[in-house]
């Protein structure tokens, strides 16, 4: 039988005294094709945000690759592994420019300055975006913004991908460019989206977040 | 917000290694800001119009600069004759402009407009990413370049964020005027600005995380020392020596 990657057993998350997860469980499989809908406050981006260990739960276990994570080191070579696409672009580029934004995730994993510069090249290539290498990353569209964002997050190679709301208030273009991408060259992956065509399109499952749940 | 006007150009110091602008612009201020008297802080100021020849910048913009800076200054002359010991120059009633607070205030002046040059011509005519990697270079620790770096990063973020309530109310009716209700709203967008920017670190590092940051940005291009840099150096620290021992 095959492993699950990812694996998480009653999770239960609270803000405050709001409780957003309640003893979640959840498996992911390698070629899992996943989108999740939920109404907004049901805790998408809280779970996402598990699973990279930027948040800890205060109940239940995580297990991505087949071990336990609890400890900040655990998470390193998971979000070396997994790649996290934000909501809000803006926080995820904060280098000066788009060729050094995309490179930053390879320099971090060790690739030498030539090499990272062949993988800008070839994000570029792969989302259509030739010629954005010296533009400066905080004076791009909010289309573009996006893009470069999932360039970001594609240069570091994952095995798995998580999307948080990837089509918010994008154009059909974009949008058909993001959902190609998805299509052709992932194999699995976890898509937070309220567009439900978007979501039909590109993900094989479908699960609901409801009351801190998934239903299937 | 344009924060690197100064930076587009192509003079000598423009082209300089900014691992030596750094060098030099530090020696230069220590110096300057311990001279005494009015000739040695005089003899710097030169040196800094020296390199403002070199650089050739926009000068109604630097300008603009120089005189933001000594707004400040301005206060400087309006307290130190009055309240520094010493002989009176000028008695106006009961009050006494002293002789040595003038010479103390100007001292000062001369000074302030010589760093402020230097750090112009020297400091801005690079872009702060070149300054960071030469930061970096010099040994400076990772930890303080990368608060450098991100706090100039994200001024302007923030900034536009500033812009975009200052819309958000303007559309909304507000026209500032002398009253609780204006502080108060002035209050509620710096309050906003805090949180949002305070929420946007902790989004920006848990990105940042995600691709495997260490605690440092790997540097992507290296300098190379060339000859004229190394005269430039030479040339600038003798300078500071005969100035210091002339005076």
């Amino acid at each position: 039988m095959k492993k699950p990657i990812i694996k998480l057993k009653n999770i239960s998350f609270s803000y405050e005294k709001r409780r957003i997860l309640n003893s979640l469980n959840l498996e992911i499989y390698e070629g899992d094709k996943i989108g999740l809908i939920g109404s907004n406050g049901s805790g998408k981006t809280t779970l996402l945000h598990i699973i990279m260990g930027l948040l800890k739960p205060q109940e239940g276990t995580v297990e991505i690759f087949g071990k336990v994570r609890t400890k900040e080191r655990d998470f390193i070579e998971v979000r070396q592994k997994i790649g996290f696409l934000f909501q809000d672009s803006d926080n995820q580029l904060f280098c000066p420019t788009v060729k050094e934004d995309i490179a930053f995730g390879p320099l971090n994993l060790g690739k030498t300055k030539e090499e990272a510069m062949q993988i800008v090249k070839e994000t570029c290539k792969i989302l259509g975006l030739e010629g954005f290498e010296d533009r400066v990353t905080y004076k791009l569209s909010g289309g573009e913004k996006r893009l470069v964002a999932l360039a970001t997050v594609i240069a570091m190679k994952p095995l798995c991908f998580l999307l948080d709301e990837p089509s918010a208030g994008l154009d059909e273009n974009t949008n058909d460019r993001i959902l190609s991408y998805l299509k052709s060259n992932t194999k699995t992956f976890i898509v937070v989206s309220h567009d439900k065509d978007f979501l039909t399109k590109a993900a094989d499952k479908i699960f609901l977040l409801k009351d801190g749940q998934i239903r299937y | 917000m344009h924060l690197e006007e100064f930076s587009e150009g192509n003079s000598f110091l423009h082209r300089a290694d900014p691992r030596v602008k750094i060098l030099i612009f530090a020696i230069f201020s220590v110096l300057c800001a311990v001279a005494s008297g009015i000739k040695t802080p005089t003899l710097f100021l030169l040196y800094s119009f020296i390199l403002l020849l070199i650089a050739r910048l926009k000068i109604k913009s630097l300008i603009a600069r120089l005189l933001i800076a000594n707004f400040f200054i301005a206060f400087i002359w309006f307290f130190i004759p009055l309240t520094y010991p010493g002989n009176s120059y000028v008695t106006l009633g009961s009050m006494k402009i002293s002789h040595e607070g003038l010479r103390y205030a100007l001292s000062i002046t001369i000074k302030c407009n010589a760093i402020i040059i230097a750090t112009i011509t020297l400091l801005s005519t690079s872009s702060i990413f070149s300054i960071a990697h030469a930061m970096l270079h010099l040994r400076v620790p990772k930890k303080l370049v990368t608060i450098f770096f991100l706090f100039y990063r994200y001024i302007t973020v923030i900034h536009e964020e500033y812009l975009k309530i200052k819309k958000a109310i303007a559309l909304r009716g507000f026209v500032p005027k002398t009253n609780l209700n204006t502080y108060k709203t002035y209050a509620y967008i710096v309050g906003g600005m805090l949180i949002k920017s305070y929420e946007r670190a902790e989004e920006i590092y848990k990105a940042m995380l995600c691709r495997g940051f260490k605690g440092y940005f790997p540097l992507f291009e290296h300098f190379y020392i060339r000859k004229s840099d190394i005269i430039f150096g030479v040339i600038s620290i003798s300078i500071f020596i005969l100035i210091g021992v002339k005076s």
